[in-house]
């Protein structure tokens, strides 16, 4: 069978629906139209039975007691700005200190940020070379300041995956409450927030098969009871925590993608890791000075990023150009500086720049896998050949030994 | 990823000149330029007559697209001119020639510098010969 162009792989970025979550969710559109919020009418009615639906296969997916416990947003932004800047300004007179860690989405990082400029206290944990937080630096970073840590579940560059529980069991010894931004594990990898003991957690439609413009937060009701500051005022929807019309038909397809995550679960690991580790092998078999970014353990299923050592990753993917990759090259971005979780982890500058991200996911085929493999050695071997310092490494210069003119 | 020009796909896919000279060559001038943290690294290799002719170049460049266009692109202008005519070629031109985006601009810049460092490197050399 010939091959389908273009082939996507970035699928950390964004998943396509699933056929089956469409299906659910068409008849919302049309026919059962009506506002959740309507109480007067059966069309109000009905839209609200599917929203409540929705919480329950969400709220199955990440072992919430209660669906109740689930708060719509419109993505998982909006829901990490609503579970810090919430938690922040409820708990003030509690204290003013968060902990995060450096690896975080922006959603995160930026949200921290902002509560610095007004006055609150942040600490930035440093990850391991894995990009892993150590729950110990957790321990010691807590005061009597304290009121939450932030640390995501798995990253969406390397996909590593974080020690949740182990984070979670700090923050549950020393009271302090745990968020958890879960938009690239969960669904992915086992995830169970009582097992976990997370407080809060992000979660988004649109990277589990679900449409975008739709996630949710899940906000624990009991043992401890999480308490928080709406961030959007308005009408008082969702127990007064998020205000604003419910997106019923997103709703519908979040919470059906929902519900095939968790009943796929283990068989979609399998098929996915597979499908990595194959990606991995026809790569790494075949071309040298080749360095895998993240933790060949502990990392999500569809993830492979690795830094090709001498190839600049945007001319890599100009070269790929039938392939949807990313990278955490500089020029990808509107900045020159590359991948910061990179840098984080402590992968040098040059090697950030060759930086390519593949994300597998449920759609892909070995077929897929196999021509990538393919393209990717071939193109590597062809800019191997125009780059100056494959040439000099292959001469046994020392990059790092020349004194480099002019930066950028 | 930016949109790429034509101009820019085209040599980027079919680079021109690519290769190496003997940099102890006295009639080759290389210039190396750029940084492998920033992303970009050009050399420029030039082989140039004792009347001050450049007969012909060579390239190799790590860095995005524009950044091999740029170089691609000085290896064939550069060829037949003087060193001084060499030297008046800007960083405008080439990304003109190119239609670089605003933040491809360092890589014409970059070809720019290139291009001098590969003339002073030849300079030197020729004044070391006399000199020795």
């Amino acid at each position: 069978m010939a091959i389908k162009l273009p082939i996507y792989m970035d699928n950390h970025a964004t998943t396509p629906v699933d056929p089956r979550v469409l299906e659910a969710m068409l008849p919302y559109f049309t026919e059962v139209f009506g506002n959740a919020a309507s109480r007067s009418h059966a069309f109000g009615w009905k839209a609200e039975e599917a929203v409540e639906i929705g919480r329950e296969q969400v709220a199955a997916l990440i072992g919430a007691k209660s669906p109740k416990e689930i708060v719509w947003t419109s993505g998982a932004t909006e829901a990490t700005n609503l579970a810090i800047k919430g938690v922040a300004e409820y708990y003030k007179d509690k204290g003013n200190h968060l902990i995060t860690q450096k690896t975080e989405h922006k959603a995160t990082l930026d949200t921290c940020k902002r509560l610095e400029r007004m006055g609150y206290e942040v600490t930035y944990l440093d990850v391991d070379r894995e990009g892993r937080v150590d729950p110990e630096a957790v321990r010691a970073a807590v005061t009597d300041k304290t009121i939450l840590v932030s640390v995501m579940l798995a990253n969406n560059e390397v996909g590593t995956v974080q020690p949740a529980r182990e984070i979670g069991r700090v923050c549950r010894e020393k009271g302090v409450l745990y968020h958890c931004d879960a938009v690239q594990g969960a669904g992915k990898v086992p995830f169970d927030v009582n097992e976990d003991f997370v407080d809060l957690a992000s979660l988004s439609g649109h990277k589990l098969y679900g449409p975008k413009g739709v996630g949710a937060l899940y906000v624990r009701r009991d043992k401890p009871r999480v308490r928080l500051t709406a961030q959007i005022d308005g009408g008082g929807h969702e127990r007064g925590m998020r205000s604003g019309t419910l997106n019923v038909t997103g709703i519908v397809g979040f919470g059906k993608a929902c519900e095939i995550a968790r009943l796929g679960l283990a068989e979609e690991m399998r098929r996915i890791n597979a499908l990595r580790d194959r990606l991995e092998a026809g790569i790494f078999g075949r071309l040298d000075l080749l360095h895998l970014n993240g933790s060949k353990q502990h990392r999500v299923p569809g993830n492979l990023n690795v830094s090709f050592s001498y190839v600049e990753g945007e001319a890599l993917m100009m070269a790929l150009k039938d392939i949807a990759v990313s990278s955490g090259s500089a020029c990808t971005s509107a900045s020159l500086e590359p991948s910061y979780v990179l840098r984080a982890m402590g992968v040098s500058e040059d090697l950030a720049h060759t930086s390519i991200r593949f994300g597998l996911g449920r759609f892909n085929t070995e077929e897929e896998v196999d021509y990538v493999a393919d393209l990717v050695v071939e193109k590597v071997k062809r800019l191997r050949e125009l780059s100056p310092l494959y040439e000099m490494a292959k001469e046994g210069i020392d990059i790092n030994s020349v004194q480099w003119a002019g930066g950028h | 990823m930016a949109a790429y020009s034509e101009k820019v796909i085209d040599h980027y896919e079919n680079p021109r000149n690519v290769g190496t000279f003997d940099k102890e060559d006295p009639n080759v001038g290389t210039g190396l330029v750029g940084a492998p943290a920033c992303g970009d690294v050009m050399r420029l290799q030039l082989k140039i007559s004792d009347e001050g002719t450049i007969e012909d170049a060579r390239f190799k460049t790590f860095g995005c697209g524009s950044a091999i266009a740029s170089s691609s692109l000085v290896t064939e202008w550069v060829k037949g001119k003087s060193v001084d005519e060499a030297r008046q070629i800007t960083n405008q031109q080439i990304a003109e020639e190119l239609a670089l985006p605003p933040v491809k601009i360092h890589c014409s810049v970059l070809a720019e510098d290139a291009i001098k460092a590969a003339i002073d490197d030849f300079r030197k050399k020729q004044a070391a010969k006399r000199s020795g």
